[in-house]
């Protein structure tokens, strides 16, 4: 086997540096990446390209629950160009499974696959049509086994075992072994309190299995090197627990495994797990030569897991003053065949499921099902979007059995500051849930009849069905709708949630400069834009590099659970003043003497000086580091503890951080056709501090186009008889357009969190949960209809299901 | 795989005649999706970029003669008042990208039951010419969608022109999709009006296994506009006429159910849209329709 | 296969290419052009759009064999198109192209570290896009770029309408398309003000 010579493949990310005078934070600095990303030059996992390397590709199941009776490679493996063909029998190392919490997923099928589309063999070959060609040659005989495709197929007596002779941390308490997680929160008594209840209503609500449907597919180059380990450039949201997984599975210690973030082309939740990392590694350490695998939009729908969709019973007590007297909830989250992110998600959308409201009597039972349903997991806002969805639809219900108006009616229950959630847990940082609401309603509402505007006949493109010229006003109904949520922010229950800064500064050709160095996975939120802000705002320097992030420095966990500015953002803080302390420490003990202020006066980093906090100038930057070695400091930053939930009742302060948003939609639906346009979705957020108002409102508008999406078009349909996916294409999975999307007027409120770094709250997620129920609000509001299902199908719309 | 790059119309031909299972490529908005997803391994490529013909067209008489390959992006710029249905339909192809390569050919040889452009071609009245090195030949479009995705060619023949009846009065064109823009027709529905001759004729994308003509619910309305003297005194249509032309409409629809939508749901909007459309091309003849801003 | 074709102003050469390769692979693995992006290679997110003869295409729809003696223009050539269109007028064919000298000098492959670009030409729409927050993970960011640019040749002051149509073969996951539109009024306006 040729022996590969070792160069740096094209596409490396290397430090990028942004000199800006202003630029702390508060500023809406422009991203660092942004020239690079314009130009086409910002290289993605996709575009990673070495000399000689060969391609990937994953031969994946074309049934979802069967035994795989045989495998016979060898007609593929004699294809010329073909330098590998792997199975579950290669795999080196006595690891062979991986998961996030939970080590349930092989890395190739053993025996038996669990889903529709689960990877079993691997094929490494010149090529990607060579790799093609000699994957359609691999024999798979397949059994197929009964499938369990729901909760009444998932805990009926003789219901086949998704995973036989379970031993993880949640096996011991759930009732069935086919459910990953079971967590009840139960406080007060809901017995008592609905006698209380002066109406009652209850419902029974489905959330639809949503798609990440990040832009930039699962992708990434291996290249085997010389020590025996290997060099991994992909696009993740975790490089160091991608790492963990990774490396017991290829028999490496984890210092053989480096990993480096390549371009994330958008995330979502969609790339927490692995796809095709360990895959790529397989490939690249059995071949000796670098290895690409990148998925087309098929294998992606594949590739990555899925929100979970859901099925919840929701039963709210109200007096007829409007005073919430109960909730009881059952939520039940497909998680398909394997655990992923599921217990988390159990956790939120249990101890989240309330919503934002004061309600002292609550019963709530989540759980998350094993099926041979695609697996699911992360997805922005994971468990407490589906709950928002249940619980909005449910305050609309009652306002309406009340003869209320619905925002009234919220503002009547909305937390505050203060309030006790369902956990137990007291919301100990402001809470402006009523005043969310009063200003998505105070907002002017859009013109009617915008189609009309421009004088001369209607314009289609601002009507129900677009460009398809389905009506010129005909059966066009208004509607109006409000919605709010809350969403925790970072790792919760007791799960050790940090993260790490390396922060070098030093004096080059005679200017300060302040290098960040982070494991964080910059996915398109704009962390690095902020890293430098923070620099900048900490350190008064003007230049600032962002060194690529890889497992060469601590772990930063994951980009998800609107953690990164907080976590990550507070991580880069916190090391900048330690380095701050050694500057000013250097600056002492050379300039101490002539000057008293150094020790006496409160010091700052200001313009690339040392300044008392009266703003006396008692050095520059420069002639303080000048002859120094660079300050070189990585710290760890953690934020406040939390406590698992209690498995019985649910107690604990199990989150850290809570996060709010509301939303006002209004939609017109052309109701003879069911065929809906979002005219608007106003929002307003509470963010306690806007590092960077450009990226904030961006995040923002972001995620309320997703909750969009879902609210009237995304769906994975699964085929209950089979459990195959349907619709694996961007052609039947369909997102918003910008024909789709209304204009996002955002409201921004910065009421300071005095836990968090500089008063932030997490952003990312919220926007998320409440724009779907708003938008399904403003459907039922055109047209009387119930509605108790995302996405909202035309034939639902007009009985024609 | 080989690529065949004929320089001309006669080249293209003999080389569908030597190869027949030689699959055409111009726009590439089909073809190149399923190479893209391994759906589909051809032994040949027959590119037909490079044939000039096949991207013009010229106004006569009474047919619009289109080339197979003209993009829609040129028809809905510079055909919108010979083939006002045509233009509406390629206006809700897909994308700007899309439209500014794939043309009518393309429809025609895939002949998918939800192609955009068979309901407007079935309601104006076309034929598709073909071709092959044994001669030419004129299909009318009544007799080219012979089955799910399988069309009147032989193996041999490649699409040349489409004859398209030229407008002689309003028509209209609909699609419904769960998306705004960018989206394959859950169903379709084009209506154009011929006043010379006194008759009406629609076609109906994506409600059958292939693309149809109402030809009870045009008889029915040829019948009612006559009786009722509609074409000379311009009256507004009655109600209970417009209503059981669309449920003609919507009865002559076949259509599945299937990942885009119910067979129920299908049948429902074939019915709006007739009704719909009834109404903008009589207004449009009774001469007080207005143009549509972005409409084509 | 062999394939020639000309791309951002340069005679470019592939060899040994399958013939079922589109476009953009050929631009993204034979010519270490990568810029355009692969998000979807079935037409339906426009992250591919190149200019084929001056027409905005989906690159993964166009078959490597159908390019041979045409002109492409991708992201990486889109600053040094807008320049040449403003100095040497219109340009809505493509056939300008880029003058010899410049096509020389022009480099498929960026050299340069990957700093932050100071001191890179940019053309208004890209420079526009950065000073909007219209770029977040920005793997949508190369296709609409072309499709905005070449929006803004045909209509130098387009409603918000016409811009949505122009851009409605262009998904983008992470902003919401608001910070998109604002980038392209903004572009609009800047190009209103240098006349």
């Amino acid at each position: 086997m040729a022996q590969n010579t070792r160069t740096v493949p094209a596409g490396t990310p290397t430090n990028v540096t942004q000199n800006h005078t202003k630029g702390g934070i508060g500023e809406s600095t422009l991203r660092p990446d942004g020239t690079l990303k314009v130009t086409g030059e910002f290289a993605y996992s996709s575009d990673m390209w070495h000399e000689d390397m060969l391609w990937g590709q994953t031969l994946r199941s074309t049934v979802a629950h069967a035994e795989i009776v045989s495998i016979d490679v060898s007609e593929a493996l004699a294809m010329s160009g073909v330098y590998a063909v792997l199975t579950y029998d290669d795999l080196p190392a006595e690891t062979k499974n991986y998961g996030l919490e939970i080590q349930d997923t092989p890395v190739l099928a053993h025996g038996r696959v669990r889903h529709h589309g689960e990877p079993v063999a691997l094929i490494a070959a010149d090529h990607p049509e060579t790799a093609r060609r000699a994957a359609a040659k691999v024999r798979i005989e397949y059994k197929e086994l009964p499938l369990v495709t729901d909760e009444a197929s998932a805990l009926a007596p003789d219901a086949p075992l998704i995973h036989e002779g379970r031993d993880d941390h949640h096996a011991g308490h759930v009732p069935h072994p086919n459910i990953v997680h079971r967590q009840p929160i139960v406080r007060g008594n809901v017995e008592e309190a609905r006698k209380r209840a002066d109406v009652i209503v209850e419902g029974e609500y489905v959330f639809g299995m949503q798609d990440q449907a990040f832009l930039g597919p699962e992708s990434g180059l291996a290249v085997p090197a010389e020590d025996g380990g290997v060099d991994l450039y992909v696009a993740t949201q975790w490089l160091h627990s991608d790492l963990r997984q990774i490396a017991p599975v290829l028999g490496l210690p984890e210092e053989k495994v480096r990993m480096t973030l390549s371009g994330v082309g958008g995330a979502f939740g969609g790339r927490e797990d692995l796809s095709m990392q360990i895959h790529a590694c397989l490939l690249a350490l059995r071949t000796g030569k670098p290895v690409k695998i990148v998925y087309n939009r098929f294998e992606s729908f594949f590739g990555h897991v899925h929100r979970h969709p859901a099925k919840l019973h929701y039963e709210h007590g109200a007096t007829k003053d409007g005073k919430l007297t109960h909730l009881k909830a059952r939520i039940v989250l497909d998680g398909g065949a394997y655990a992923s992110a599921s217990p988390a998600v159990v956790g939120n959308a249990s101890s989240l499921g309330a919503g934002p409201y004061v309600v002292d009597d609550v019963e709530i039972e989540a759980v998350a099902l094993y099926t041979n349903n695609p697996p699911c997991g992360a997805m922005r806002g994971f468990g407490a979007v589906q709950a928002c969805f249940a619980y909005e639809a449910q305050m609309d219900k009652l306002a309406a059995k009340l003869g209320m108006d619905p925002v009234e009616f919220r503002q009547i229950n909305a937390m505050e500051q203060g309030t006790l959630m369902p956990t137990g847990q007291v919301v100990d940082s402001p809470a402006p849930v009523a005043e969310l609401l009063r200003r998505v309603k105070a907002r002017p509402m859009p013109p009617e009849r915008q189609w009309e505007s421009a004088g001369e006949g209607a314009d289609v493109r601002a009507l129900p069905g677009g460009l398809s010229n389905t009506t010129h006003g005909e059966g066009v109904v208004r509607g109006v709708g409000y919605a709010v949520g809350i969403k925790n922010v970072g790792f919760s229950e007791g799960f050790d949630d940090y993260s790490t800064a390396r922060v070098v500064l030093q004096v080059i050709n005679g200017e300060p400069v302040a290098m960040v160095h982070t494991a964080m996975a910059e996915v398109g939120q704009g962390g690095v834009t902020v890293h430098a802000q923070i620099a900048r705002t900490e350190l008064g320097v003007t230049q600032v590099t962002i060194h690529p992030a890889d497992t060469q420095v601590g772990s930063a966990g994951s980009t998800s659970a609107s953690r990164q500015t907080y976590m990550t953002g507070g991580a880069v803080k916190n090391t900048c003043e330690a380095v701050r302390e050694k500057v000013l420490e250097i600056g002492r003990r050379k300039n101490g003497s002539y000057h008293p202020a150094w020790a006496t006066a409160e010091l700052l980093l200001e313009g690339g000086k040392v300044v008392t906090d009266g703003g006396e100038v008692l050095a520059t930057l420069a002639d303080v580091l000048e002859g120094e070695d660079p300050i070189d400091l990585e710290l760890e930053f953690r934020h406040r503890p939390t406590v698992p939930f209690d498995l019985v009742t649910g107690q604990g302060d199990g989150h850290v951080q809570y996060t709010f948003a509301a939303h006002r939609a209004v939609v017109e639906v052309d109701t003879e056709l069911g065929l809906v346009k979002v005219v608007e979705l106003a929002t307003a957020q509470d963010v306690g501090k806007a590092l960077n108002m450009l990226s904030v409102v961006g995040q923002i508008q972001g995620g309320t186009t997703q909750g969009l999406g879902v609210a009237v078009m995304e769906e994975i349909i699964v085929d209950p008889k089979t459990a195959k996916v349907r619709n694996p294409s961007f052609t039947d999975y369909l997102i918003p357009t910008i024909l789709d999307t209304p204009t996002i007027p955002v409201d921004v409120l910065e009421l300071a969190d005095p836990n968090a770094p500089y008063g932030l709250r997490g952003l990312g997620e919220a926007p998320t949960l409440s724009s779907t129920p708003a938008v399904l609000a403003a459907i039922r509001n055109a047209t009387g209809l119930e509605l108790n299902k995302t996405p909202v199908r035309p034939e639902a719309l007009t009985g024609t299901l | 795989m080989d690529f065949l790059r004929p320089a001309s119309w006669e080249e293209a031909l003999a080389a569908k005649a030597e190869h027949p299972t030689a699959v055409p490529i111009a726009g590439g908005t089909d073809v190149m999706v399923e190479i893209n997803f391994d759906h589909r391994r051809p032994e040949y490529l027959l590119d037909l970029n490079r044939i000039e013909l096949l991207s013009e067209w010229e106004v006569g008489e009474e047919n619009v003669r289109l080339g197979a390959s003209v993009p829609y992006t040129r028809i809905m710029e510079n055909l919108r008042a010979e083939l006002p249905g045509l233009a509406l339909a390629s206006h809700t192809v897909a994308s700007p990208q899309i439209r500014n390569r794939g043309g009518v050919g393309g429809n025609l040889g895939t002949a998918s039951p939800a192609g955009d452009a068979h309901p407007a071609l079935l309601a104006a009245g076309a034929e598709v010419e073909v071709e092959s090195v044994r001669g030419s030949r004129f299909i009318p479009i009544d007799a080219f969608y012979t089955g799910v995705k399988r069309n009147a060619l032989e193996p041999d023949e490649l699409i040349k022109t489409v004859h398209i009846k030229k407008a002689d009065g309003p028509q209209q064109y609909s699609k419904v999709g769960t998306r705004n823009a960018m989206v394959i027709a859950v169903c379709a529905f084009g209506l154009a009006l011929h006043p010379e001759t006194r008759t009406v004729r629609t076609g109906i994308g994506s409600a059958a296994p292939t693309p149809i003509r109402a030809k009870e619910a045009e008889a029915f309305l040829n019948a009612a506009l006559e009786e009722g003297g509609f074409w000379d005194n311009g009256k507004i249509i009655t109600p209970s006429i417009a209503k059981q032309f669309a449920d003609l409409c919507s009865g002559a629809a076949n259509p599945i159910d299937d990942v885009r939508g119910t067979a129920k749901y299908r049948r429902h909007a074939v019915g709006i849209m007739a009704r719909r459309q009834l109404g903008w091309v009589w207004e449009q003849y009774r001469g007080t329709g207005r143009t549509l801003e972005g409409a084509a | 296969m062999r394939v020639n074709f000309t791309v951002n102003g340069r005679p470019q050469e592939a060899d040994d290419v399958w013939e079922g390769e589109s476009l953009l692979y050929v631009l993204r693995e034979r010519m270490g052009l990568p810029g355009s992006k692969n998000a979807c290679e079935q037409g339906e997110c426009g992250s591919c759009t190149v200019r084929l003869d001056g027409v905005p295409v989906c690159s993964c729809l166009v078959a490597a064999g159908q390019v041979e003696g045409r002109d492409v223009v991708t992201v990486e050539g889109l600053a040094e198109y807008a320049k040449e269109r403003t100095e040497h007028g219109s340009c809505g064919t493509g056939a300008c192209g880029t003058p010899l000298d410049a096509a020389k000098k022009w480099q498929a492959k960026p050299t340069q570290d990957s700093q932050t670009g100071e001191g890179v030409e940019l053309s208004p729409i890209q420079q526009a896009f950065i000073d909007a927050g219209a770029v977040q993970c920005g793997f949508c960011t190369p296709g609409l770029l072309i499709a905005a640019d070449e929006l803004l040749e045909r209509q130098s002051d387009p409603s918000d309408q016409d811009i949505r149509e122009a851009l409605s073969g262009n998904l983008c996951r992470c902003t919401g398309y608001e910070k998109i539109l604002d980038a392209v009024r903004l572009a609009a306006a800047r190009q209103g003000e240098a006349v």
